[in-house]
């Protein structure tokens, strides 16, 4: 029973995965509203199975572990999940390849479910590549598009790439330590030229995937090209199952190079939070400009990383949480916009609030959750991100966070300027409203404002990193 | 919980509830209903707080001779960590009742005025609605026992008073005006944000009383902690408090900071009367006064780049007010300037009885201000209203047809001239005298700035009353508008006699009566330039005659410069628009476009013709880029961290 208990995640997974392929046999798939309908359910009660009591411990020789922490993260994962099929359901109905799409989503998450259980390098990467291998396939689904096409093979060709680089970080690391399990790395670590070429080889390919500068330039080009749906999912599953495995990649297993992370940590912060933000500044494709935004986002999460404590952890997954919702909430809203007038600039948005008034007001919550105004949740996760980088007393990164915090402001009131105070000549008619569409966004808008308010929910994650 | 504490809890209450109803039920309801529920609540808060007020001052807050501070409520809100704990709660102390009284007051006064003034308007309960959310956030922080609460609450304070600067939403200019203030407020929050975090983070602590505490007992090893580090000479203590100032200055429009106070005045003129003059400009004053034990006693370096900033900012703003012809801008200029005379008179005031009468005679200021600027923005309203146009051209001659406006302003502005006997007057000699006891040069500006604001208060005074000759068939443009002018009497009643109460035995640094010294022969000076400046004023304006353009002509560069607030907005403009964008944004937006973008994405839009063509060397340029950059970016990474580690 026990290790039912634990493997839960991933048994429910491999039986909806193996569901699907049962579903495709029967022909079940036909029935359009059905089948999405069946998969939405099911994917509400795998993210409430989640949270069945859970169980710790390791298994095969500590090639899979689990503990609070790691549950939380594969819960929020499954929210996200939920969330995004919740979204792209208007997309899904015209999609001819709705199966596949859910076939290779669940492929993915079985590989980000890997990637955070792992006890031992080789299952972290096998987790890893499990985890974008999917991700490049999805990217390719408009197959009339040209530029689906294009991010495709970008995406493909690209993490190829920085997975060879990351392979040579390990093998360099297996040679300065002779085992790839934790346990052993932890404890034989030191500094030196060997693990410290392991060290950036490695951060590499975790800074690829996260898209932090200078690792980024795939992301605009994959987020425009890729159908919104699947750049929902990159930009907040698979970037953010990553950031929670950076957390336990730097704090503990090269726990030994501190100083030498905080060093490289802080200057690719600065980066990814400036060259974001700049190159925000300018866009008028609403993914390019998400795209950015996130990369600029992740440049704040590095400066809660710098703390290496349980605030540090515990701040990250705190804003990786609101992230999400905020992100979803904005892709969202993107989607119906686009699906109704087949456009995906920012100028589309102009006077939306006059005619849509619902799905203005949860952008402008949500981009105001991702500039950090108070009092949406966006703020706190911010705060706590700052606190916990005045921990390590890094000034010079504090300070460049302070002006990028002003200037995403400027970036997202861009937006939200567009949408209340634009007029726009072509009046936008009011967008189709779904019924499911609808239900995420309000799980987002009230994730958004709740979470900065409700103290228990900061304490419970506080509380799982201390351990 | 007591009677006061519960009428304490009510005053912050009550606006909240009528902002909630007219929220919510607002365009279900009619006009007058929606204004009387508004008016009625605010009424109400003014009685409340007249009320604690009295008992504070005379009662329950006097123990032993001296008014210490009461929380009448607190509560734990968020607990984050053990260091991060945000309470929420009211504390009644000298300053914080004071602000109770001054805001109530004055936002009853312009809730009735407005009934009067936004007849007809459209929104009309929308507009009641974010006057009721901005008295609720502007009551929030005056109360607040946590620094943490206040932010919160100075946050919303910057939102409604956005929401109501753009209450006319289709005038572009307006829209503009709310853009700017938010923005530029909001980067000076960001400085109180750090700030409070340094204070929070080196103290342990985000109440208000342990922060000032632990900050200013000798022998505190927060404090000797927080002093250990410097830079550039200055303490991390004293960085700390400049970045809380920061904010502050932005609210309160301190220079350089001042510029969107001015653009402010495209909201409806009874809102600039109530948040651009009365209250929510001072709530930096505010601030520094909360904070103020810390400044004066660990940290008097940073207290005297406030006095400098404070000097400097009233000239400034006078000199600029000299010139303007839209009457809204003058008021918004001698709004400045007056707060920039609070500021540096609690920049000047030191620790202890004597020296600290400089805090004193800064609220005190704080709260004659309050009525007499009230009073002639309210008045301003009126005339606005009659000829519907902001411009001095239109005017003048208007004494027969607004004979109550006309009483009413010319008792607000002896008072803000400082003429002996009206509330304004004492207060500024207050301010003078101590600056005078410890900082002549400060004194002597303040001095100089107080002959500025007698002419320029009169120069709009004569321009909008006398100049041109009453028009023959002038009739009568108030009889039907008393929501207009019971505020106007009101407030003038306080303008002239708020300056005899004995300021001194209520509101004090230590909490400690303190007599505010008076010598006959010190107020010589600044009531001598004060009618000195009336008296060019009436020479020059009281008729119509083109001297004045002479002047103007005979020193054409100055008058131009100062017409043109002395270039400052097209700084920032130069900053903002030419640095920013074209040596950060342009090279950004080209690199994308070039680099990132290539030709070819720009290409693939026309370009089913030239796909092939397209395709090759897009996967073969491009990737070869990225993965270019993403080695370089190793290799770089791995050398510095080898070069300094090893």
């Amino acid at each position: 029973m026990d290790i039912v208990l634990m493997f839960r995640f991933e048994i429910i997974l491999a039986a909806l995965i193996l569901a699907i392929f049962i579903m495709s046999l029967r022909g079940f798939d036909t029935n359009v509203k059905c089948f999405l309908n069946t998969m939405n359910v099911l994917l509400l009660l795998n993210f409430i199975a989640g949270w069945l009591p859970l169980s710790e411990g390791s298994y095969f020789s500590d090639f899979f572990r689990t503990n609070g922490l790691i549950v939380l993260q594969k819960n929020i994962i499954n929210l996200g999940l939920l969330l995004i099929s919740l979204t792209s359901y208007a997309w899904l109905e015209q999609s001819k390849y709705r199966l596949e799409f859910y076939l290779l989503m669940l492929s993915s998450i079985f590989g980000v479910y890997v990637m955070l259980s792992s006890g031992h390098i080789l299952m972290l990467y096998l987790g890893l590549e499990m985890s974008t291998i999917p991700i490049a396939a999805m990217s390719n689904f408009n197959l009339k598009e040209q530029r689906s096409s294009e991010a495709g093979i970008k995406l493909i060709l690209s993490s190829a790439f920085s997975t060879g680089i990351m392979l040579f970080g390990i093998s360099l690391l297996y040679g300065a330590v002779g085992n790839l399990s934790f346990a052993s790395v932890i404890a034989n670590l030191h500094p030196n030229v060997l693990t410290l070429f392991a060290f950036a080889f490695i951060l590499a390919g975790f800074a690829f995937k996260m898209s932090i500068v200078p690792f980024h330039l795939w992301t605009a080009d994959v987020y425009e090209g890729s159908p919104i749906a699947v750049t929902n999912f990159l930009s907040v599953i698979s970037k953010g199952s990553v950031i929670f495995v950076f957390l336990t990649v730097l704090y503990s297993l090269f726990g030994g190079l501190k100083e030498a992370w905080l060093l490289g940590i802080s200057i690719v912060s600065i980066l990814s939070m400036t060259v974001g933000n700049l190159f925000a500044l300018r866009q008028q494709n609403a993914k390019r400009f998400l795209a950015f935004s996130s990369i600029a986002q992740v440049g704040f999460v590095l400066v809660g990383i710098t703390a290496a404590s349980t605030i540090g952890s515990a701040s990250v997954v705190y804003f990786v949480l609101i992230y999400l919702l905020s992100n979803i909430a904005a892709f969202g809203v993107i989607s119906a916009v686009a699906d109704s007038t087949g456009s995906e600039s920012l100028q589309s948005f102009k006077g939306l609030y006059k005619s849509n008034p619902f799905y203005a007001l949860i952008m402008a919550v949500a981009l105001f959750s991702l500039a950090g105004v108070p009092p949406i949740a966006g703020f706190f996760g911010k705060l706590f991100l700052l606190t916990a980088g005045m921990k390590s007393g890094l000034y010079v990164l504090l300070g460049f966070a302070g002006v990028n915090l002003v200037l995403s402001l400027y970036n997202y009131l861009r937006v939200v300027k567009y949408m209340f105070i634009d007029d726009n000549e072509a009046h936008l008619a009011p967008l189709n409203r779904n019924r499911q569409l609808t239900t995420a966004l309000y799980i987002c808008l009230i994730g958004l404002i709740a979470i900065g308010f409700v103290t228990p929910i900061y304490q419970y994650i506080d509380s799982l990193c201390r351990f | 919980m007591n009677s006061y504490e519960l009428s304490a809890l009510l005053i912050v209450i009550l606006p909240a509830l009528s902002f909630i109803v007219l929220g919510l039920f607002g365009n279900r309801l009619s006009n007058r209903v929606s204004g009387l529920i508004g008016c009625a609540s605010l009424v109400t808060t003014a009685i409340l707080a007249i009320y604690v007020a009295a008992g504070y001052f005379f009662d329950f807050g006097l123990v032993g001779g001296v008014h210490e501070k009461h929380i009448a409520l607190q509560f734990q809100w968020l607990k984050f960590t053990e260091n991060l704990s945000i309470d929420l709660g009211i504390v009644l102390d000298p300053i914080s009742v004071m602000m109770l009284l001054v805001i109530t007051i004055v936002s009853s006064m312009v809730h009735i005025y407005s009934l009067g003034y936004m007849k007809g308007e459209e929104y009309f309960e929308r507009y009641y609605a974010y006057l009721s959310l901005f008295s609720f956030s502007m009551l929030g922080l005056v109360i607040a026992v946590n620094i943490f609460q206040m932010y919160i609450f100075w946050e919303l304070v910057g939102v409604s008073s956005f929401l109501l600067i753009g209450f006319f939403f289709t005038k572009p200019s307006a829209i503009a005006a709310a853009k700017k203030a938010f923005i530029v407020t909001r980067f000076a929050d960001l400085g109180f944000l750090i700030g409070i975090l340094m204070l929070s983070y080196n103290t342990k602590s985000l109440d208000f009383f342990t922060i000032i505490e632990r900050l200013t007992q000798a022998g505190s090893p927060y404090l000797a902690n927080f002093t250990a580090t410097s830079f550039m000479g200055m303490s991390a203590l004293s960085w700390a408090l400049l970045l809380v100032f920061m904010g502050g200055a932005g609210k309160s429009a301190m220079f350089p900071l001042h510029i969107w106070l001015p653009d402010a005045m495209e909201g409806p003129t009874p809102v600039s009367a109530l948040i651009h003059a009365a209250t929510m400009v001072v709530a930096g004053v505010f601030l520094v006064a909360r904070l103020f034990p810390v400044f004066a006693i660990s940290a008097p370096d940073a207290l005297l780049i406030i006095a400098y900033i404070g000097a400097f900012t009233a000239l400034f703003a006078a000199l600029i007010a000299c010139t303007q012809t839209d009457i809204k801008r003058v008021l918004a200029y001698s709004t400045i300037s007056q707060i920039a005379y609070m500021m540096f008179g609690l920049g000047v005031a030191g620790w202890g009885a004597e020296n600290s009468e400089g805090f004193t005679g800064s609220m005190f200021h704080l709260f004659t201000h309050a009525f007499f600027k009230a009073l002639l923005f309210l008045g301003a309203g009126a005339v606005i209203h009659a000829v519907h146009s902001n411009e001095m051209k239109d005017m003048g001659g208007l004494r027969k047809s607004l004979p109550i406006t006309h009483i009413t302003f010319l008792i607000a502005c002896l008072a803000i001239a400082g003429v002996p006997g009206l509330s304004g007057f004492f207060s500024k000699e207050a301010i003078l005298a101590a600056a005078f006891h410890s900082h002549p040069a400060i004194f002597y500006v303040g001095l100089f700035t107080s002959g500025l604001t007698a002419y320029y208060m009169f120069r709009l005074y004569f321009r909008i009353f006398w100049y041109n000759p009453v028009p023959e068939h002038s009739h009568n443009h108030e009889g039907h508008t008393w929501a207009m002018n019971i505020p106007l009497i009101i407030l003038a009643v306080g303008a002239a006699l708020a300056g005899w109460i004995p300021f001194g035995s209520f509101v004090s640094a230590d909490g400690k009566a303190m007599e505010l010294p008076f010598h006959l022969t010190f107020s010589i000076a600044p009531v001598a330039f004060g009618l000195i400046g009336i008296g060019i004023a009436y020479l020059l304006y009281a008729k119509k005659n083109d001297v004045p353009d002479k002047i103007a002509s005979s020193i054409n560069a100055l008058y131009k410069a100062s017409y043109n607030k002395f270039y400052i907005d097209e700084i920032y403009l130069f900053i903002t628009k030419k640095v920013l964008f074209n040596l950060v944004g342009r090279p950004a937006a080209w690199f994308d476009r070039t680099v990132v973008n290539g030709l070819f994405i720009n290409g693939s839009a026309e370009a089913t013709v030239a796909t092939s063509r397209a395709i090759k060397p897009m996967q073969s340029g491009r990737l070869q880029s990225y993965t270019m950059f993403f080695l370089g970016g190793v290799l770089l990474l791995a050398a510095l961290l080898i070069l300094k580690f090893m």
